[in-house]
């Protein structure tokens, strides 16, 4: 990642902080407003993270997702469905219930994925197309279901939303938790950190495996990589499939880890947000994550400002103003994507199908 | 094989010739509907309800009685604005999903008009300059949240997917501040987010008195004409159908593309921006949060179903309409929720899309070429 971009990400989370703690520092000690903007940045860069290392797997390999977002929703909403399944039905104790959750959600992003790799891949359909075309049916099956299952009197639960077995809890990370005042960095919920493990991985195995290589190759030019013996249909549905599943890691955040429950349309743009990360990381994991973490950082902007609302000075009442506030990330991807802070480079063959 | 034909079997044929690639062309569009319903009713029946009571429902809300119909053609007039608006940015090359955005600051803008404009000006205003005003408000709200992202496009490069969806958002944002403040009705019974109601003299009259279809059915089909004539009969349709279909071969023809995506994302932006105004002139007479969400999405599946031509785009809102009409009286027939119509539609766009997939079922080999709709990011 060049210097110009690091710059500006530094530059901004500087200026984000700087303003909540000028706000906040009459309450609360500085250094307390910084831990916890820290601690809330890297847990709600979560699914952002998650969602850029989804779009980078597959757009390595050749093709767009755009249906990030329509991934993360459907898998939030059947992992969501599968956890409260598992304990007020089956009657399992919370923690089965919650991983149990996770993991379908998992496989839900997993079988989107299965399904965008069908249209792109085998039928050909124009790729943004596709990805619009899972976004919509995840908004149409999650709204659908989610009024028939648990609003209507003669459904599996009687027409009450039953109590979700809480959220997954947080680990204390041993010996970094345990520092004086920074250890609350450390304490993050299990999601935030298989995503940050996530990161080093991927970076791993894109760029320094020959699985990584021969994806790249086939994102690059397939049709080299074909006249070498790979078999590029594969290595697209795979690399498709697997995007999917991190995006469904992705959504089982919003409903195991964040919040306890289900609302129609709670992903709320952020898939869209971690393909603007991705532009912006330059297709790399560890330029996603950077990136991400802007964008984290401007919704932990929104939401400590939040807490401090009767602290803001009137000359600033504007920003007690929530949608003010939360139009933040998106300016922020709107400005990234004008390409003024450098311009960067998509996998060579984007959105063209490969015709053997 | 002899070749004399006579005047009568020439004038015959010619028509057919003339209704056949017509009719070929709506085979596909026909099918993924069927199709559709079909995968529908499958859920619907998985879900727990009796897909064919459903669909009788359906069928009954959407085009059963006199007022049914009428209902139908009233929903289905901003969705053609809507269809028109992503179906003219797709032969421009573009995908504009900001017709969701665009469309609700058009009714925002339009709903400021209906009911402030008078008190603001200190007049009060004649039907006859009410209602113009109130659409050119939601056309000129529209055409510059479209031209925005365009001119990002056009400038920097910049995708208009994410840009309009992030635009999206921000209008979201905007009209909820709106909505929930300065414009709120201060009506003490309202406890909704929604503008006051405009004022009569705003408000689009209705064609025959007793049914709610009014005059901005005609103007939509007025403007899919224009557009239809501005598309293949003007210089300005030829530009934009060539920046669409091969930038380059446009530019060598002397094509400014740059200056071409921005004015097609304004037209765009502009017809998204009458759906908006329509809504408010012609069906609520306010602006409610929540009520436009899912047009701009919907207008996306139109337009594809509608091949992106505006008399396509016509039956396709005609469609959508009635289904959107219908589900109600569905709901009420059947307890199935209106949300069913989500996943249909959902269905429709994807076997529209992957039209290979009806194709593939019913053996239909195909004849035209592949319609590139949009590029990736390298743009």
């Amino acid at each position: 990642m060049d210097l110009k971009r690091f710059g500006f990400i530094a530059f901004i989370i500087v200026i984000l902080f700087v303003i909540v703690v000028l706000v906040g520092k009459g309450t609360v000690p500085a250094t307390v407003i910084i831990v916890s903007m820290v601690a809330t940045t890297i847990s709600v860069s979560t699914p952002l993270v998650l969602g850029a290392l989804s779009g980078v797997f597959c757009e390595r390999s050749g093709i767009v997702n755009i249906g990030i977002e329509g991934m993360m929703l459907s898998s939030a909403f059947f992992g969501w469905f599968a956890s409260i399944y598992l304990s007020f039905i089956l009657k399992a104790p919370a923690l089965t219930s919650l991983l149990f959750g996770v993991v379908v959600a998992i496989l839900t992003g997993g079988l989107m994925g299965l399904l965008l790799a069908w249209l792109s891949v085998t039928f050909k359909v124009d790729q943004i197309i596709g990805g619009t075309v899972i976004n919509i049916l995840a908004i149409g099956i999650t709204g659908f279901l989610n009024r028939q299952i648990f609003f209507e009197k003669h459904s599996v639960f009687g027409g009450q939303v039953p109590h979700a077995p809480g959220t997954l809890p947080p680990i204390h990370i041993p010996f970094l938790a345990d520092i004086p005042l920074f250890g609350k960095i450390f304490v993050q919920q299990p999601i935030a950190i298989t995503a940050i493990v996530f990161v080093v991985l991927a970076n791993f195995v894109i760029f320094n495996t020959r699985w990584g290589l021969r994806s790249r190759a086939v994102g690059e030019h397939p049709r080299a990589a074909d006249t070498v013996g790979i078999n590029v249909y594969k290595m697209q549905y795979l690399n498709v499939i697997i995007g999917g599943c991190i995006a469904g890691l992705a959504g089982a955040y919003f409903t195991l880890e964040s919040v306890p429950s289900f609302e129609p349309l709670m992903t709320n743009g952020r898939g869209f947000i971690s393909l603007a990360a991705m532009i912006f990381g330059n297709w790399t994991p560890f330029g996603a994550w950077a990136a991400s973490l802007v964008f984290g950082a401007s919704q932990a902007f929104q939401i400590n400002l939040q807490f401090f609302r009767e602290m803001i000075p009137p000359q600033w009442s504007f920003l007690q103003q929530s949608y003010v506030v939360g139009m933040v990330p998106y300016l922020l991807t709107m400005f990234i994507l004008t390409g003024l802070i450098g311009k960067t480079t998509p996998p060579a063959t984007e959105n063209k199908p490969y015709e053997k | 094989m002899e070749s004399s034909v006579t005047k009568a079997e020439e004038g015959k044929s010619s028509l057919l010739v003339k209704l056949k690639p017509a009719l070929r062309s709506m085979l596909v569009p026909v099918l993924a509907v069927f199709t559709s319903v079909i995968v529908g009713g499958i859920v619907i029946a998985m879900a727990g309800g009796n897909p064919f009571e459903a669909y009788l429902g359906l069928a009954e809300g959407s085009f059963g009685s006199l007022k049914a119909l009428s209902e139908t053609t009233v929903w289905a007039t901003p969705y053609i604005f809507a269809g028109l608006a992503v179906g003219l940015a797709f032969k421009g090359g573009l995908f504009n999903i900001g017709a969701e955005g665009q469309l609700a600051l058009g009714a925002v803008a339009a709903a400021w008009t209906g009911y402030a404009l008078p008190d603001w000006l200190g007049i009060s205003l004649p039907a006859i300059i009410h209602i113009p005003l109130t659409i050119l408000a939601g056309i000129l709200a529209g055409a510059i949240w479209g031209g925005i992202p365009g001119w990002l496009k056009a400038k920097f490069g910049g995708h208009e997917v994410i840009n309009t969806i992030m635009m999206n958002y921000i209008a979201l944002n905007i009209t909820s501040y709106l909505l929930n403040g300065p414009m709120k009705d201060p009506n003490p019974n309202n406890v909704v987010a929604r503008t006051p109601m405009i004022a009569p003299s705003a408000q689009i009259p209705t064609i025959f008195s007793g049914f709610r279809l009014h005059w901005g059915f005609i103007l939509a089909l007025l403007v899919a004409a224009l557009v239809w004539w501005i598309l293949w009969k003007t210089t300005l349709g030829f530009e934009i159908r060539t920046a669409g279909a091969n930038p380059d071969a446009g530019r060598y023809a002397g094509v400014n593309v740059a200056r071409t995506i921005i004015i097609t994302m304004i037209l765009s932006g502009l017809l998204a921006g009458m759906a908006g105004a329509i809504e408010v002139t012609g069906l609520n007479f306010r602006h409610e949060l929540g009520f436009s969400v899912g047009y701009g999405f919907d207008a996306i599946a139109i337009a594809l179903l509608g091949k992106c031509h505006p008399a396509g785009i016509v039956l396709g809102a005609l469609l959508f309409g009635g289904m959107r009409n219908g589900a109600t009286r569905m709901q009420f027939l059947t307890q199935i929720p209106v949300d069913v119509i989500s996943v249909i539609q959902a269905l429709i766009l994807l076997f529209v899309a992957a039209d290979a997939i009806v194709r593939y079922i019913y053996r239909i080999r195909t004849r035209e070429e592949r319609v590139v709709l949009t590029r990736g990011w390298g743009g």
